[in-house]
Formats: C-alpha cells, structure tokens, sequence
C-alpha cells in the first residue's frame, strides 16, 4: 500500500470519526447554549435511540423505520428528561445542575442495565450496510455504513443549517444562547425555546447513537458514555455553546485521534485519550472561547 | 391635571430587591398615550431597575404595574411584549452573532402581520438609512452608534405601543448621538410613547414631555420638562443636595 | 474564647468510644457489618477530602478520584513484598525492586505523592472557575486512568493490580479519620478557612479585598489531595487487589453523592453523607438481590438500587440543593462558638 493510499484511507476514516464526534457535539452545544448546561445525559440519550431501534427491530420493524423511531425516541427521552429532571432547577446554581444531570446519566444507565443487563447486545445492521467498497486494488476500503455515516450527518447538519439561520426558532436559540434576557425582551418564549432545543439536541443524539452502534455493531447500556465525553472535548475546541463551533470541534478532534493513532508511534498513540484530554485542558485554560471565538475572559 | 384620560402606563409604589439591596422603594409614575416621559437621575437610582421591572426582567416586590388597562407586575417579558411594551435595554444588548437583517427579524417575532412587517422595516429605513447598507452584516460588527440604531431599530420592530429606551447615547459619539434624538423626535411626532431613560439630561429634557427624578430608589422630584429646565433643583437632586 | 468545658470531655469519650468499636466491632459483629463500618469510615475520609474545595473553596472538582487512585497505586507499589515485586512487577525500575515499605509510610508517601500530582495539576487549573474547573478536573481523571491503563510497568495495565497486603483495619481507619477531621476542622474554622469561604461565595470580592484566590483554591486542592491519596492507601490496602477502572466514574459519582447529600458546607454533613447514602445503598442493594414476601417472589433486579439512589440524589437536588446539612455542624449543642457565629451570620443577613 503507498503512502498515498494510507493517507486517503485515513481520511476518509477521520471524516467518519469526526462526524459523529460532530454529531453529538453540535447537541451538547445547542443545549449548552440555551441552558449553560453541561448535560453528561446526553450519552445516555443515544444510548435510548439506539436500543429503541434495536428492539422495535427485533419486533418486526424493518431496519429504516426502526432507525427513525430510534431518532423519534431519543427526541421523546430528550424532552422528558428536560421536564421531568432539569427544569427544576433551571434557575440553581451551575454546579446544582451539573450534578442533576450526572444523576440523571447515573439513572438511565442503571435502567439500561436493569432492563437489558450489562453485556453488549447485537446491533441488526442489515447486511448492505456491511458491504465494503474497495479502491486502488482494495488499499483504500469504506464500508457501506461508513458512507451511510458521512451522509446522513450531511443531511442532518444541512437540515440543521437550515433550522438555525432560517427559522425564527432556530434564530430565535442563537440569539438566547448569546443573551438570555436580550432574548426574553424582544418576546422570545424561553420555555419554548429550551423545550426545542432538548428535541432538536436528542434527535441529534438519536442519529449519533443508532450510527454509533452500527459502526461498533453492538449496543450496551453505557455505550453513550465515551463518545459523550469526546464531544465535550469536540464542543469546547470549538467554542461550548457554537453549533458550528461544535461541528468544526467534532471534526478537528476526529482528525486528531485518527491520525494519532496513523501515524504515532504505538508507545505514544496509546496515550490517545489522555493526549485528547490534555488539549481540553489546554484549550480551556488558554482559549476557553474555542477555536472561532476570540479570547473571552472566564477566568477566576 | 388637565388630561383626564387614564394613562397608557400606570405605577404605583413599586418595590424591588435584590437580596438585601432595595433597589427601587416605592415608585409611582404615569405615562399617557402619545407622550415622552424622561426618567433621570444619578449612577445606581434605580432607572434601569424600573424599566427591567415593567419589561418583566424583575419582579415586583410590592407596587402594581398597570398598562393599557392590564395589571402586568411579574409577568414574563414574552407576554408584556406582546401586549405592546418593547425595551432596548442598556448597552444594546443586540445578538452580535446574527446579522442586523435577523436581530430585526427576531425584533419582530411577537408578530404575525408579516405583510406590515415588510412595510415596517422599510418605515425604519427611511429613519435609520445605514441599516439598509448593514442589512447583511453581523451585529457584532457594527460601529457603538450604528449598534445603538440597531437596537432602537429592534425595538420598534415590535410595533410597541410603549417604546422603554434605557441609555440611547450611552457610548455614542457625539455626533451620532444627535442624530439618535433627532430620530426619536421624529417617532415623538409620529405619536410613539417614550419612557426613556437618559443621563444627559439636557438633551432629555428637549426630547421629553415630562421627567421623573429618581434618587436612590425613590422619585425625588417630577414635573413638567419645562419647569425641571428652568430649576436647579434637578441638579439638586441628582447631585444627592437637600431637598 | 474560653469554649465549653465540656467540649474535651466529649472528645474524650468519642476517642474512647472510636478505639473500643474499632477494637471491639471484630469479636462482637458479623464480617458484614465490620465490613460496612470500615467502609463508612474509609468513605468519610474521601468525602471529607473532596468537601474542601468542592464544598469549602467552590471549586467543583470532578477529578478528586483521580488522587484516590494515584494514590492506591503508588502505596500499592511501594508495599507489595519485595519477594513477589519481580513476579507481579517485573518492569518496575530496579530502585523500587529493593524494598518494601511498611503500611504507615507508604501511606504517607502516597499521600505526598498525591498532594505534589495536585500542586502541579492545581496551579494551572485552580484559575478556571464554575464548569470549566469541573470539565478541565474531569479531563484529569480521564487522563490518570489512561496513564494508569498504559503504564504497565508500574500498575500491570488493565489487569489487576494484586498482592497488596491487606492491612486496613478498623483501627488503622479511625485514626487516619481522625486525622483528617482534626486538620480540616482546624484548617476550615481557621482565618483561612474564612478566605476559602469567602473565595467561593463572591471570587470578586474576596480578590477586592485582597484574599489570594489562587493560593487558596490551590491550598484546599492540595490538602485535599494529600488525604485523598491517604486515602486510596487504605482502600489499596483494603481492597488488596483493583484495576485502573476501581477508580474511575462510578467511585467519582459514589463519592458526590455523599458529599452533596450530607451538605458540601459542613464537615459532619460529609460524615452524615457517608452514612445515609452506605446505609441507604446497603439497604436497597438486599432489596435488589430478590426477596419472596408474602408469597410473593420479587426477582433479582439489578441496577434497582442504583436507580432509587439517583432519583433521592435529583430530589435532594431540587429540594434541598444543600444537602442534609447544609452549611450547618453536627455538634449536639456543645459548640457554643459556632452557634455564636451562626447567630452573628443571621444578624448580618437581617
Ligand atoms: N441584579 C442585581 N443584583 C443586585 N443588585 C442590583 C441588580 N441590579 C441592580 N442592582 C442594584 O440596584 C440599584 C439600582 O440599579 P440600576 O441599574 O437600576 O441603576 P441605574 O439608575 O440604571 O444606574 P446607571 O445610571 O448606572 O445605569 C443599584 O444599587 C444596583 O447595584
Ligand atoms: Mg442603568
């Protein structure tokens, strides 16, 4: 295999990577920038789309609308979650409300665990979607899900794009996560406002989940919990609360890891996440604003 | 008085605080259909207090807050929007990451006239020409004074029946700040009701009907702007003098 | 300030009492409940240490069980017998091959050790405040589990870490307990335990009017580190063998839980927390294994506990955001210097 090769190979797996790091960021993100929340439950939410397709699957659905009921799941836990748990505490202190939704990850594993035990569980990925294309003689090599990943995440962040430059709503969530009272004072209802973001952000988590289950091939109760905490670290080089911050954060952060582990010697790729969790650290410290925006001052 | 009709806004001896701090200590004011009423006083009076609390951003302790007929005190900002009050709030406060095309859009989000809404911002042109050579820039981006017009802009843009301008000159160059209250004369013309808030109480008093001094959370002194001119008790009272 | 003649007394007679069921519980008591007491006491001693600056200072740490952990390494290395150090760890440099340390010294190394790994981690991030201290200490976590999964020279990887003598007896955890609610109750009802409080109530302010915010969110994490190692001693040595994941995000939630349960604010919330949430858990996980009542067989549901325990957790939450306590001591009446401050504090607020 050339250089070349390896390298167009890389790419399209980093692009992969990157789009549902993308995917889960942009959710954090939209929720972030409404509630100045840092909602770990979000992980958990794409582990209810994923399991919701898997059962309504193994109930006869056929894969596709068993996909879209995930998504639909997902939206529903999302909301729930939002009414049942969070608004409570909306106006509390940061830090009440980072433990609530730790708690909120804590009970929703556990009931994943209680209702389908711990042990990982097939993922009904029809068999099209495991085919592989090959290239270059089979050096280069993407699977159908591969594909299926890249442009469904095209799809929904163009439909995203749409909803927040287009839509009064979608403005109208911008604007809030910018400046809440300014929101509030030319009428924008903020209870409608949050109730659709949580939807927005848990289809999203939806998606991610059902195509993270499909690369992996496997569902199980904290399957959420990495990819959540690599979407952090993907929402805060972006800028926490940016959509497109996040978006742009999701694929850097793809790119890294993949080409970390490419091209880095093993002794050293195999310190992949502490090196990731490293320039969160960094970016927090020395540019908590993310990579669009210019230095703002969050600091003691 | 010789108006007798009921006024477009009506408080009495509203009360609000924050913790232990009272803020405002028993406020009562009145402003009728068609007038400017300026709101003067020195730093931490309680002026934005006052128009944060009829916007709905705070909450009454005690007092009433009475327009068009409806009791408001404590009610969310949405709902008093759309009743007919907008508020351009201190520092502008625009979305910087939306262009002016969109902060106005979101200006108008209580509304559903969309045909007038069209008309309206053709209206606002004609008074803020500039906007219509921003329309696609960020707010973010706008000079102080062209954000300042952005946001008188914003406000209008709710078609309110009561416009709440807290600091309009505030980090304005002095030029431009001309041109601000030569705008609002023209909307004063227009018939717009004003409650506006000002520390350049000259130029407040030319704009306005009548005034209301505030000192520490209490109306120290009122009357009509002709009289507040012509008295040195409006200095008095703000530089905190005996009354 | 003369205090209560009683006060040492008391004292007295909570030493005499703590060393007669730490000597005493073993011949009286099943395995199981000595097992619970040591795991209360062992507990209170991480609590405490994560309540002086997730309570005390306001600075949220997520990463506390990151030093528990370094710490249960470290002491484990340093104590495993030099006999079977070359077949657990045959790649540890030669140095550590040599000699073993008793369990006392290795659990003040470890506790050393802990409280340097927090100066270094502390200086830079003491500056963030809010979520981003809580997001950037999370990072620390993830990064020592990495560093504990890949070094394997020194902690086997991913399998588990054996050999650890067990030496944590009752009476070896009271007295590091009391240790450590003696020095943080001198520490937070001190001059600079006011400067912590202040630092956390208004950060603003307290800089306004002179208090180094950085010296004391740094000071409160250090010291707070040093007894979380101390701590991940005793549980090491408790536990006799664990992996990298023992110490990981379910202990990190285990612990919030009783910190945030009891009241962040207050010392003896944090032994309240402790108690409450063990006794709790214990109490839901029999539950949990299944019963037959009445007839009626109720199956094994695992993870039920868990669940129940989250839902208390988002009441307290919503209910009752500062715990048990709140910011108030347990001292039966007998501090009347506290209750004297208390009062001065509600005649301010008034
Ligand atoms: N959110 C708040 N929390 C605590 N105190 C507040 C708050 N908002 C206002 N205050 C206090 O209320 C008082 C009145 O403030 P306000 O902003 O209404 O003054 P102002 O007259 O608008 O002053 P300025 O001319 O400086 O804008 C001040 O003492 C201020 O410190
Ligand atoms: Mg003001």
């Amino acid at each position: 295999m050339s250089g070349f090769e390896y390298i167009v190979q890389q790419i399209v797996n980093a692009v992969s990577l990157g789009s549902l790091y993308a995917l889960v960021a942009v959710g954090l993100s939209i929720v972030f920038g409404v509630l100045r929340l840092t909602n770990f439950a979000h992980g958990d939410v794409m582990m209810v789309g994923a399991f919701t397709t898997v059962l309504l699957n193994a109930l006869g659905l056929p894969f596709v609308p068993a996909m879209a009921a995930g998504v639909v799941g997902a939206a529903l836990a999302g909301f729930l979650i939002e009414r049942i748990a969070y608004r409570p505490v909306r106006d509390a202190p940061d830090v009440t409300r980072l433990l609530t939704s730790l708690a909120v990850t804590y009970i929703l594993e556990n009931l994943g665990i209680l209702l389908f035990t711990s042990s990982p569980r097939n993922f009904p990925l029809p068999a099209i979607l495991n085919e592989s294309w090959q290239l270059s003689g089979g050096a280069i090599t993407f699977t159908n899900i591969n594909l299926l990943t890249i442009a469904l995440t095209f799809v929904s962040l163009l439909l995203l794009g749409w909803f927040i430059t287009r839509t009064t709503t979608g403005l109208g969530m911008r604007a809030a996560a910018e400046d809440m009272p300014a929101a509030q004072l030319v009428g924008l209802d903020v209870n409608r406002l949050i109730i659709v973001a949580f939807l927005v952000a848990s289809a999203y988590a939806g998606i991610a989940g059902v195509l993270w289950a499909a690369q992996a091939g496997v569902v199980q109760p904290q399957m959420g919990f990495t990819p959540l905490l690599k979407a952090f670290v993907a929402a805060i080089i972006g800028g926490f609360g940016s959509i497109a911050g996040a978006l742009l954060g999701g694929y850097v952060l793809g790119a890294l890891e993949i080409f970390i582990v490419a091209f880095l010697p093993s002794s050293v790729s195999s310190y992949r996440d502490a090196i990731v969790f490293s320039i969160l650290i960094a970016f927090l410290l020395v540019r908590p604003g993310g990579l669009l925006k210019p230095n703002r001052e969050i600091k003691l | 008085m010789p108006e007798a009709a009921i006024p477009l806004l009506h408080i009495d001896s509203l009360e609000v605080r924050f913790g232990a701090v009272r803020a405002l200590k028993g406020v009562s004011m009145d402003v009728r259909q068609g007038e400017v009423v300026a709101l003067v006083g020195a730093n931490g009076a309680g002026k934005s207090t006052t128009l944060r609390t009829i916007s709905g951003l705070s909450r009454p302790r005690s007092g009433s807050i009475t327009f068009a007929g409806a009791s408001i005190g404590g009610r969310p900002p949405p709902q008093i929007v759309r009743l007919g009050i907008a508020h351009s709030p201190e520092g502008r406060r625009l979305f910087g990451a939306l262009t002016v095309a969109e902060n106005l859009r979101l200006g108008a989000c209580t509304r559903t006239d969309r045909a007038k809404i069209a008309a309206d911002t053709e209206r606002l042109f004609a008074l803020f020409p500039i906007l219509k050579q921003r329309w696609r820039q960020l707010a973010g981006t706008l000079s102080g004074g062209e954000q300042q017009q952005l946001a008188l802009a914003r406000a209008l843009m709710a078609k309110p029946r009561l416009l709440l301008l807290d600091e309009p000159s505030l980090g304005v160059a002095p030029l431009l700040v001309r041109q601000i209250f030569d705008a609002l004369g023209e909307l004063k013309r227009q018939g717009v009701t004003m409650l506006l808030v000002e520390q350049n109480i000259k130029l407040a008093l030319e704009l306005a009907d009548r005034a209301y001094v505030l000192r520490t959370g209490s109306v120290a002194l009122s009357g009509s702007s002709a009289e507040l001119r012509d008295s040195d008790r409006v200095a008095q009272a703000y530089l905190g003098a005996a009354e | 300030m003369s205090g209560d003649w009683r006060i040492p007394l008391v004292l007295l007679a909570v030493c005499v009492l703590a060393a007669a069921v730490a000597y005493g519980a073993p011949h009286v008591l099943s395995d199981y409940f000595v097992r619970i007491i040591l795991l209360i006491a062992l507990n209170s001693i991480l609590v405490l240490s994560l309540s002086l600056s997730n309570g005390f200072t306001g600075v949220f740490s997520l990463g506390h069980v990151g030093f528990i952990g370094a710490g249960a390494y470290v002491s484990g290395i340093l104590s495993i017998p030099v006999q079977q150090k070359m077949a657990l760890l045959p790649h540890l440099p030669s140095f550590l091959h040599w000699f073993s340390l008793p369990f006392l010294p290795a659990t003040v190394v470890a506790g050393l050790f802990t409280a340097i790994l927090a100066v270094i981690v502390g200086y830079p991030l003491m500056r963030l405040s809010g979520y981003f201290v809580s997001v950037a200490t999370m990072g620390f976590l993830i990064i020592v589990n990495v560093v504990l999964i890949n070094a394997s020279d020194f902690t086997r990887g991913a399998r588990t870490f054996t050999g650890v003598p067990l030496e944590t007896t009752l009476p070896w955890v009271f007295a590091w307990l009391g240790v450590t609610l003696f020095v943080l109750a001198r520490l937070v009802y001190s001059p600079f335990g006011r400067s912590m409080k202040a630092v956390r109530d208004d950060t603003i302010a307290a800089s306004a009017v002179g208090i180094g915010v950085l010296r004391a969110r740094l000071i409160a994490f250090v010291i707070g580190a040093f007894f979380s190692g101390v701590g991940g001693s005793l549980y090491a040595h408790y536990l006799g063998s664990f992996s990298p994941n023992t110490f990981y995000f379910a202990m990190m939630i285990n612990l919030i839980a009783m910190l945030v349960l009891g009241g962040m604010e207050s010392l003896t919330g944090a032994l309240v927390g402790v108690v409450c949430v063990s006794i709790l858990s214990e109490l839901l996980r029999s539950v949990e294994r299944g019963f037959t009542f009445a007839g009626i067989t109720v199956p094994a549901l695992f993870g039920a506990s868990q669940i129940v325990l989250g839902f208390v957790f988002i009441l307290i939450m919503i209910f009752r955001p500062k715990g048990i306590m709140g910011d108030r001591e347990l001292t039966f009446g007998l501090a009347a210097r506290s209750a004297r401050a208390r009062k001065r504090r509600e005649e301010q607020n008034a």
